[in-house]
Parts: C-alpha cells; sequence; structure tokens
C-alpha cells in the first residue's frame, strides 16, 4: 500500500517537475536575453512621442540610430528638429509646367526610404486630358508613353496635401499622426497601430500602407533621417509625405528632394508667412487653386498656371 | 414724379462720383518753405502742376546681378574670338555653310539673325537692343528684352529651377540651361517607370 502511494508520489512530484521546467524555459525564451530583444522590449513600451521627456526621447533616438545602423551597415541618423517658430510651409505646383516625367516620384522614394518591393511612392502623377480639364475621373496614372509630354494632355502629381484640417489626423483611434506648428502632418511609426482609419479618411490617396515588410537596398538607404520623416518604417504602419521635414527644417533648409530634381522648375516652396517668399509671390499674381476645395481641409499645396 | 423718377439715379451716379473724386487725394496749389545753404528762408507758391510728384526713371532700382552657373556653351566653342578674331565679320543674312551647321534658327527665324543677339564685333560677347554689351552670364537680360513676364517670375523664382535652401541661399539657372537659345521649346523626356499595379503587389 505504502509503496502504491510512494509510487504515485513519485509521479506527481515528477509531473510537477515537468511543468515547472517548462515554464521556466518558455519564461526564458520569452524574456530579454540578449541585447537585440532588450530594444524590442524598450520598443513596446515606449511612450507616445510627444510624451517623451527629453531623456526619454534621448535613449529613443540612440536605440532606433543603433538598430538602423546595424541593419543599413552604415551610420544613419535620427533627428527629432522641432519645427521653426514663424514658419508655416507651403508648396505650389505649376500645372502649366508639368510634363509628368516621374523625376519627382523616383527622388522622393529614394530621400525618403520608400518600400521599393512592396512598392511604396508617396507622389502620384497624374495625366489629365486637356480638354475635360481637372476632373479626377478620368486620371490616369499608369500612363507609360516613349516621351512626355503627350499632345492633348496636361499632368498633375499629387501627394499629401498638408491640410490645415486634415480629416486623417481626426480619426486616428490612437493620435499616431498630428499636424505640427509649421503645419506638416506627420506619423509616429512607433505609436502607429496600422488601423489605416486615416487612409480612408484622406481625400487625396496620400496615405500609403506597408502591407508587407519594406525594403530598401542598404546601398540606397538615406541615412540622414527624421523621427516623423524618413527614417526606415517597420511593417503594418502608414506613411506620407512630410515635404522632406529632414532637409526643411534645418536653418538653412534644403529644398524639398522633389523640388529639387524637377527637370521643368514646376515645383516651389517657402514659407506662406514670409511675404518675400516665392510662394507668396505666386498666389498673389498668378491662378492658383487646390485640389477638392469643396471638402474645406484648406490644403497647403497649391495647384498654379504660371502662364 | 415721372420725372423724378429718371432724375434720381442720375443724380445719385453723380454724387458717387464726386465722392470718388473728392477722396482720391488731390494735389492743392501751396507755398514751399525752402532752407538755402546760409539758412535763409524762402517762401515760394507752387502751383499744383508743380507739386505733382512725377516719374522719374532714374529711380530705378538698378538691375540686380544673379549668381549663375557656367552657360552649358558646346565643348571648346568659347571664347568665340578664338576663331572669329581672325574673320572679317559679315553682317549678311545667309546660311550657314562652313561652321556653326549644327544650330537650327527655331526662334522666330524669319525675323531674327545671329547677330541681334551676338555682338558683331567683339563676339564673346551679347548685344542688347539698347546696345549694351554684356557677357554670356548675364543672358537672361537678353531674354528678358522680350520675355518680360517670365523674366520677372525668373527673378523671383516662380519661373524655373531653382535648387539651395528655402530660407538660405538659392542657385539661379540661365534660361539657356533649360532652353536651347536657337531652339527654345523645352525637349520631351522619357517618364521614369509608372507605378506597379496594385494587383501585382501580393506576394
Amino acid at each position: 500500500m505504502s509503496e502504491i502511494k510512494n509510487n504515485s508520489y513519485d509521479q506527481h512530484r515528477s509531473r510537477r517537475k515537468f511543468l515547472k521546467g517548462m515554464a521556466a524555459g518558455i519564461g526564458l525564451i520569452a524574456l530579454p536575453g540578449n541585447e537585440a530583444s532588450a530594444s524590442i522590449w524598450e520598443e513596446f513600451f515606449q511612450k507616445h512621442f510627444r510624451e517623451l521627456s527629453k531623456d526619454e526621447l534621448k535613449g529613443v533616438i540612440t536605440r532606433l540610430e543603433k538598430d538602423y545602423s546595424k541593419k543599413y551597415g552604415k551610420q544613419v541618423t535620427v533627428k527629432t528638429t522641432p519645427p521653426i517658430e514663424g514658419v508655416r510651409y507651403g508648396y505650389a505646383l505649376d500645372i502649366s509646367r508639368c510634363i509628368g516625367c516621374r523625376r519627382c516620384v523616383y527622388a522622393c522614394v529614394k530621400e525618403n526610404n520608400q518600400s521599393r518591393d512592396p512598392q511604396i511612392h508617396w507622389i502620384r502623377v497624374l495625366q489629365l486630358d486637356k480638354e475635360k480639364g481637372v476632373d479626377l475621373s478620368h486620371a490616369e496614372q499608369y500612363y507609360n508613353p516613349e516621351k512626355v509630354p503627350e499632345k492633348g494632355h496636361f499632368y498633375m502629381p499629387v501627394q499629401c496635401q498638408q491640410c490645415e484640417k486634415p480629416p486623417c489626423t481626426k480619426v486616428c483611434p490612437v493620435q499616431a499622426t498630428w499636424k505640427e506648428n509649421d503645419g506638416i502632418v506627420v506619423v509616429d511609426y512607433n505609436w502607429c497601430i496600422g488601423c489605416r482609419y486615416c487612409m480612408a479618411a484622406c481625400p487625396y490617396g496620400a496615405r500609403h500602407f506597408n502591407f508587407g515588410k519594406p525594403s530598401i537596398p542598404a546601398s540606397e538607404v538615406n541615412p540622414v533621417t527624421h523621427y516623423l520623416g524618413n527614417r526606415p518604417r517597420p511593417k503594418g504602419v502608414v506613411e506620407k509625405c512630410t515635404f522632406c521635414v529632414q532637409r526643411t527644417r534645418e536653418q538653412p533648409g534644403r529644398y524639398p528632394a522633389c523640388e529639387e530634381i524637377c527637370p521643368v522648375g514646376a515645383r516651389k516652396f517657402g514659407n506662406l508667412l514670409d511675404p518675400e517668399s516665392e510662394i507668396r509671390y505666386l498666389m498673389e499674381k498668378k491662378r492658383v487653386f487646390i485640389l477638392k476645395e469643396d471638402l474645406n481641409t484648406q490644403p497647403k499645396f497649391f495647384y498654379f498656371y504660371a502662364t | 414724379m415721372k420725372i423724378l423718377r429718371t432724375a434720381c439715379p442720375t443724380l445719385v451716379l453723380l454724387g458717387i462720383m464726386s465722392l470718388l473724386f473728392l477722396s482720391a487725394e488731390p494735389v492743392f496749389a501751396a507755398k514751399v518753405k525752402e532752407f538755402d545753404r546760409s539758412g535763409q528762408l524762402t517762401v515760394t507758391e507752387k502751383s499744383a502742376a508743380e507739386l505733382q510728384p512725377s516719374y522719374n526713371i532714374k529711380n530705378r532700382p538698378k538691375e540686380k546681378t544673379f549668381e549663375v552657373p557656367r552657360p552649358p556653351f558646346t565643348e571648346g566653342i568659347f571664347p568665340c574670338t578664338q576663331c572669329h578674331s581672325s574673320m572679317k565679320p559679315n553682317p549678311q543674312r545667309r546660311t550657314l555653310t562652313d561652321f556653326h551647321t549644327d544650330i537650327v534658327l527655331h526662334h522666330a527665324e524669319g525675323e531674327r539673325w545671329c547677330t541681334d543677339c551676338h555682338n558683331l564685333l567683339d563676339r564673346d560677347k551679347l548685344r542688347l537692343v539698347s546696345g549694351e554689351l554684356i557677357s554670356f552670364d548675364e543672358s537672361y537680360r537678353l531674354c528678358g528684352q522680350c520675355h518680360g513676364d517670365k523674366f520677372r517670375d525668373w527673378k523671383v523664382g516662380v519661373h524655373g529651377k531653382r535648387t539651395g535652401n528655402w530660407n538660405g541661399d538659392k542657385q539661379y539657372l540661365l534660361c539657356v540651361h533649360c532652353h536651347n537659345p536657337h531652339d527654345p521649346k523645352f525637349k520631351a523626356l522619357k517618364p521614369l517607370p509608372p507605378p506597379v499595379r496594385p494587383g501585382a503587389l501580393r506576394h
């Protein structure tokens, strides 16, 4: 009798031991052991960008820079430059000049570390009929003739319009996207949950989702990045044009990449609050319109006719 | 009654017009006080016409010069005087057969000839209508003689490409960097590839 009892006790104890061992083992796997998983741990508990204290932000940036530099094999810097006081960015595009060559699309991809495969383009160039005018129901974005411009057509590149009343930021359930004081609408990629409500809300199709793991050839990565701009994004977050925040927020600040590449000089960029800027000149002297004005999004991206 | 009804709008119109006339700051004859070198005060009566400010062309601000990159010369072609200094200038309008045969003038060719823009005697200079000789770095002034609206826009950076810093130094391009002066229409380009259609994005 006692023998049996003893036996079952032993059995019982060994099962308990086994389960304990299992739990400990699983725990060990899940717990951050090496450095890489430590950064995952930190990332998981990272606060919203605007709630980070100075020290916390420093820690986040160091972690990101280390991760990116390791991943792409070169020194990647992540800036957090705040908006410049007294600046509200505006962009204007000369419809009468644009020839639809798509140089801007690819300059943007390169500057802003957009995924090559699956492909993400922040700028979409629409080909429209001269006869129909700005009628988006007849827009064609897959045109590919031997030479542009084609007869009877004009071209209208569309990107984030940096609305003064952005519908996209309103719908974000976690406030991962917002409008900065210089008018740029930005996304905290670490806070975005990928619900894509903002994409549904945007009337310009200017937001893009990383459905797959973004891939950028290490040699083509732009190492000068901004936290809210062109730093490499993870899978499952939304991204958009930021008027090249990593360039334009500097003093002196370079023109955005799309402005710089345009072979016909159709793209104009400047400070809307500076009465001497080219953007103010053309707004006062040229025929200017905004896209989907009836929606009252109040874009700061203007289309104009210089001739 | 009938007369009043027709007279009324005319009267109102007249009233508005006279109001408008009066509100446009009029210039009246006045006494002008002036001090001469010795401090003597002289008061002179001046008529309204004399006091009316007139536009003086000399007060116009001087044309600003723009920092531009070197003009896009065909290699080895500049300075022009390396060949032209030993040649007798020939102002005769003709078809070029010996040299510059690659230049096809497609820029109001019916009205224009080389020496309208290129200076006949010193070939390293361009010539404005006023007779002023300018260097090739200032060719925007030559183009601006006819294309004044484009010149005005170019100066503020609205026509043409400008690079550099939006809040700092900017680099201009000359007109001729984008427009061949002999055939100025912007040439068509091959577009970069179109985006991938959404169906092809699935992996």
